[in-house]
């Protein structure tokens, strides 16, 4: 794998200066370290994610690109502790978190939040956005109050307004919008990290930029350590500090997006990147 | 409304189909919300039309109209379809006018509907499946007739046989697509109309559907497709033609390679200015939106800085 520029901030361009700065400075907020998932089907087992280790450091976005049951949103469904690990450690603020119980692991979720997919699936529909968001922070025991400032407050951050949210139910929202509302929710726990399970896959063009738009900020503004996990290599060039790809469970390639995106060294990679649909290709003869 | 169904037409050779002023209501509600308004679009014999444009904007609903499908509360108003010499009337507002189509739903014109392969049953097998179709369009075939013409598709595509005795888990969700695909084209329709097919799909099994689409234009087995996705990149590959739409109208339509070139309306401009490929320039965009970001919160720190300072005694 091709090195980054060790040089000195002066030899450095700006941008390369950016993603040193980024990928080497920051604290280790959470890891894996050799975590594995294995599912029994039918009496075999199957293999989900095998001995995956991955660190993020603070304030970095880590994208994890793969095909679709490479394992990657097993693996987030093990980080946000969904889902029990077969073997592996996960850790948070140094500290062992893989069997965190109680009052501990509700602790931990409110520091890791997740957005999913489909936001269609993750709201109630018989419920107003405003009574989502408010029963979220009802039960973190948020004085209602505080509540109603801290729903204003994220809303802003997704650039929505409480009059023009609050009032509607899931389904008189655009996909963009209710993306947009699950991305607010998650931020209302003030996470210091967030997952994001194919959180813009469902969305058009131009709103998956303004989504990624929004989590370039709330990189900056709050810190915020974003997983990113998509197939989509595109949208990890547009937002990732580091890619790492993952194949049949596995991490079969890692490192900062320059070098996997543009310089990937393992085949699968290369034959990833060959799918990618060109804008300006044709497969037609 | 005309209860018409069919008069001969006059399609130019060489033209697979065209459709008319194309006009879609959804009603029920208070006031009725119009969702295609005046559209017509040709398509040539062996041609892929594109058809592109953000959530919203009517894709779904023209492609339901093609389709001869669209139900209450959806009401397709006015519109006409000329293909193989026939003009067929669109227009639905009674239960007749839905039989009236029967003879070419599925034959004529088959719809992949956004989604299908999530509609596969999960306790019975795909062959159950290829059945059930084939029944439905002709009560007369027989399981060991449709299940050959099943086995002769795939062999013809080049796709494993034994899927017909898999069920939907034992699928991936690319080869679940491609089947749902092969099974919605069993009757050799003249024309499909494929809602975003590729959308739940990774880049992979994308590729594996568009080169099956092409290879069953090439073969034939239909001799035209509306593809209708907001992936830009992907209709680019696949599609001779592309028809934006946006607010229920077509704002820009042309050869695919003239279009993604040198769009002039400034909607196309912003569609393909919001693809993100992993391309350099991709990651030059993302670090300058990073920057921009930094630039600002710097500014806001320095700026608060700057007032605690002037506010010292």
């Amino acid at each position: 794998m091709s090195q980054p520029n060790t040089g000195t901030p002066q030899e450095r361009t700006p941008q390369e200066e950016m993603i040193t700065r980024s990928t080497t400075e920051g604290k280790i907020l959470l890891s894996c370290q050799n975590v594995t998932k294995e599912f029994s089907v039918a009496g075999s087992k199957i293999t989900a994610v095998d001995d995956v280790s991955l660190e993020f450091p603070e304030s970095s976005v880590l994208a994890v690109v793969g095909e679709s049951g490479s394992g990657k949103s097993t693996l987030a469904r093990m980080l946000l502790r969904l889902m029990p690990v077969t073997a592996g450690t996960i850790t948070f603020r140094d500290q062992d978190v893989t069997h965190l119980k109680g009052s501990g692991l509700r602790k931990y979720w409110t520091e890791v939040q997740a957005v999913f997919q489909d936001p269609f699936a993750s709201f109630n529909q018989f419920y107003t956005v405003g009574s989502l968001l408010r029963r979220g922070l009802s039960l973190a025991q948020v004085p209602k109050d505080e509540a109603d400032v801290l729903i204003e407050e994220c809303l802003g951050y997704v650039d929505m307004k409480p009059k023009e949210a609050l009032h509607k139910f899931p389904h008189q929202m655009s996909g963009g919008q209710r993306q947009r509302i699950m991305v607010a929710r998650a931020l209302m726990m003030r996470p210091t990290v967030l997952l994001a399970d194919e959180a813009t896959s469902m969305l058009d063009a131009t709103l998956r930029v303004n989504v990624l738009n929004v989590l370039h900020d709330l990189k900056n503004d709050l810190g915020l350590t974003v997983l990113f996990i998509t197939h989509d290599i595109g949208q990890a060039s547009y937002l990732a500090d580091r890619v790492a790809v993952m194949e049949r469970g596995k991490v079969v390639e890692r490192g900062t997006t320059e070098e996997v995106i543009f310089s990937p060294q393992g085949d699968y990679t290369r034959r990833l990147l060959s799918d990618v649909p060109d804008l300006r290709g044709s497969l037609k003869s | 409304m005309s209860t018409e169904g069919m008069k001969p037409s006059t399609s130019a050779p060489g033209i697979l189909a065209r459709a008319r002023d194309i006009r879609c209501v959804y009603g029920g509600g208070e006031e009725d919300f119009t969702a295609v308004d005046g559209v017509s679009i040709e398509l040539g014999e062996g041609q892929i039309l594109g058809l592109a444009g953000e959530s919203g904007c009517g894709k779904t609903t023209l492609g339901n109209a093609l389709a001869m499908i669209a139900t209450p509360p959806l009401y397709v108003l006015s519109g006409s379809l000329e293909i193989d010499g026939e003009t067929i009337d669109l227009s639905t507002l009674s239960t007749a006018d839905l039989k009236r189509h029967q003879p070419y739903r599925g034959r004529t014109v088959s719809m992949l509907p956004q989604g299908a392969m999530n509609s596969i049953s999960p306790t019975l097998r795909i062959s159950s499946l290829v059945r059930d179709v084939m029944r439905a369009h002709d009560p007369k075939i027989t399981k060991d007739e449709s299940l050959d013409l099943a086995r002769d598709r795939l062999k013809m595509l080049e796709m494993p046989v034994r899927v017909l005795d898999s069920y939907a888990h034992q699928l991936s969700g690319g080869m679940k697509q491609r089947m749902i695909t092969v099974i919605s084209t069993l009757q050799n329709p003249r024309l499909l109309i494929a809602d975003e097919p590729t959308s739940a799909l990774d880049v992979s099994s994308q590729r594996m559907l568009v080169e099956m689409l092409l290879a069953m234009v090439e073969q034939r087995i239909m001799s035209g497709i509306v593809f209708v996705t907001h992936d830009l990149p992907v209709l680019s590959q696949v599609s001779d033609k592309l028809a934006i739409m946006n607010a229920g109208s077509i704002v820009e339509s042309g050869p695919t390679r003239q279009l993604v070139e040198n769009a002039q309306h400034p909607y196309t401009r912003t569609l393909l200015s919001s693809v993100l490929d992993p391309s350099q320039e991709t990651r030059r965009r993302g670090l300058a939106r990073r920057s921009a970001a930094q630039a600002t919160t710097t500014t806001a720190e320095e700026s608060a800085t700057t007032t605690e300072e002037v506010g010292k005694p």
